[in-house]
């Protein structure tokens, strides 16, 4: 047992710690509210104008490997689409979801179902797309599909490299609205350039919590945030130690 | 009611994963490794599913007189023609690899070059956009970087070589390592969620 293991797992039992202590104390007294991301603010907004105008909300949900770190950012953006599914149930037009890779698409149709069923009207499992299974097919996919409907706000919450910028130019052709995340390092500086609103680093998996996914989405963003800065805390020690030559 | 089964399986499996790998405890490590057998033919059986499904939303284009039923009949007959062929040859037969070399990576090859093009342009639409400090070095820098990565017709620009290298072992690196950082809180706050049975991507909610 190799002590690098050993501290992994100490981090995430940290994290685990945090998250428990943080929910608890925001069921007793009241917590700070959650910093303001202008992306979700506009998302909120976008979901509005969608329901009013009777346009359909795209959520794209990348091509990450269920087997890999990008689960991760897959699993962030199935949770958005539930949420978006019950914001908009009395619009006429649910959201459709596409996907680059098969795991995905099975769960945002199993996600799509759910909603329905608690919405109390009938699933299409056909809202559960899967557009392509490389990441150019992927891409071309999608394009095809925002060129053919019409679509109000497109958020893009998963895996992508740089062939994302196909389908955000697709989306700007048409007016339409893009928000986007992704935990790819290239994705995330192709979407920054391409995208109306980009999501940077840790903003990709706040989505749930932003868009009222409950109370443990609230708690993790708090335990994010406070990580954060003890990272930045040990980082600016490390180099203040360098610098001094104590390291 | 909510079944408690699909959650009760999910954070099972997702604890012993994760201890699996974590402690090197023989008996933890042999499991972790049967889940993952299991969950790489699952998601095996998961990729023909997405063929199927991506099968039947063209077919209903083509059905329904949409406009686009060409493009949906060509990629239909893309598919079917590959799937015999690859299914007669063999994955790694020279015709099976034909098909790759010869029209699956040029028309990926075309979509990458329109991809620049793409890039170029959505590099002056981030400049009308946003006209703020943060844009003007996110162009300036992708510039230089662009500049110093070809020839430049043999004209030397003093300084912009030590420019470039500057830029891709300090500001970058840095940059890259505080998004990295901010990801891998993501994943395990996304983990944890799912561990927990706070998240629920899979049967009812």
């Amino acid at each position: 047992m190799n002590g690098l293991n050993l501290l992994g797992l100490f981090i995430v039992l940290v994290f685990f710690g945090l998250m428990i202590g943080v929910t608890i104390l925001a069921r007793r007294r009241e917590v700070p509210k959650l910093r303001e991301i202008p992306a979700f603010r506009r998302l909120d907004r976008a979901i509005g104008l969608a329901v009013e105008a009777g346009s359909r909300l795209h959520v794209s949900l990348g091509r990450g490997q269920m087997l890999s770190r990008q689960s991760a950012i897959g699993f962030v953006g199935l949770s958005i689409l539930d949420r978006i599914g019950r914001s908009t149930s009395i619009s006429d037009r649910p959201p459709i979801a596409t996907s680059g890779e098969g795991t995905l698409g099975i769960l945002s149709q199993d996600s799509q179902r759910v909603t329905a069923k608690y919405l109390g009207v009938e699933s299409d499992p056909l809202r559960g797309r899967i557009t392509g299974l490389t990441p150019f097919s992927y891409a071309a996919g999608t394009l095809s599909f925002i060129e053919e409907e019409e679509i109000g706000a497109n958020l893009l919450i998963g895996s992508y490299g740089n062939e994302v910028a196909l389908i955000t130019d697709a989306v700007e052709r048409k007016d339409g609205m893009t928000l986007g995340g992704t935990d790819n390092l290239t994705g995330q500086a192709v979407l920054f350039a391409t995208a109306q609103e980009p999501l940077i680093g840790e903003e990709s998996y706040a989505g749930g919590a932003y868009l009222g996914a409950g109370r443990m989405h609230n708690s993790s963003l708090y335990v994010q945030d406070i990580l954060r800065w003890l990272l930045i805390g040990l980082i600016l020690l490390g180099a203040i130690l360098k610098l001094f030559g104590v390291l | 009611m909510r079944n408690p089964l699909y959650p009760a399986v999910a954070i099972g499996v997702g604890i012993v994963v994760l201890l699996g790998y974590f402690l090197q405890i023989d008996l933890l490590v042999n499991v972790r490794i049967m889940f993952l057998e299991w969950a790489t033919i699952l998601v095996g059986i998961a990729l023909l599913v997405g063929v199927v499904n991506l099968l039947i939303v063209h077919w209903n284009k083509i059905t329904s007189e949409h406009p686009n039923r060409y493009n949906s009949m060509a990629l239909l007959g893309g598919l079917i023609f590959t799937l015999l062929v690859v299914g007669y040859f063999g994955p790694t037969d020279e015709v099976s690899v034909w098909i790759f070399n010869y029209i699956q990576i040029p028309i990926e090859a075309s979509l990458m070059a329109l991809l620049a093009i793409v890039l170029i342009y959505a590099g002056v639409r981030l400049l009308r956009r946003k006209p703020n400090l943060l844009t003007i070095i996110f162009i300036g820098t992708a510039v230089v970087i662009l500049l110093m990565s070809g020839p430049l017709f043999g004209i030397d620009i003093p300084g912009l070589a030590e420019l470039r290298i500057w830029i891709g072992k300090v500001p970058a690196v840095a940059g890259a390592r505080g998004i990295l950082l901010g990801i891998s809180l993501g994943v395990i706050a996304a983990g944890l969620r799912i561990l927990m049975g706070s998240d629920r991507p899979y049967g009812e909610n």
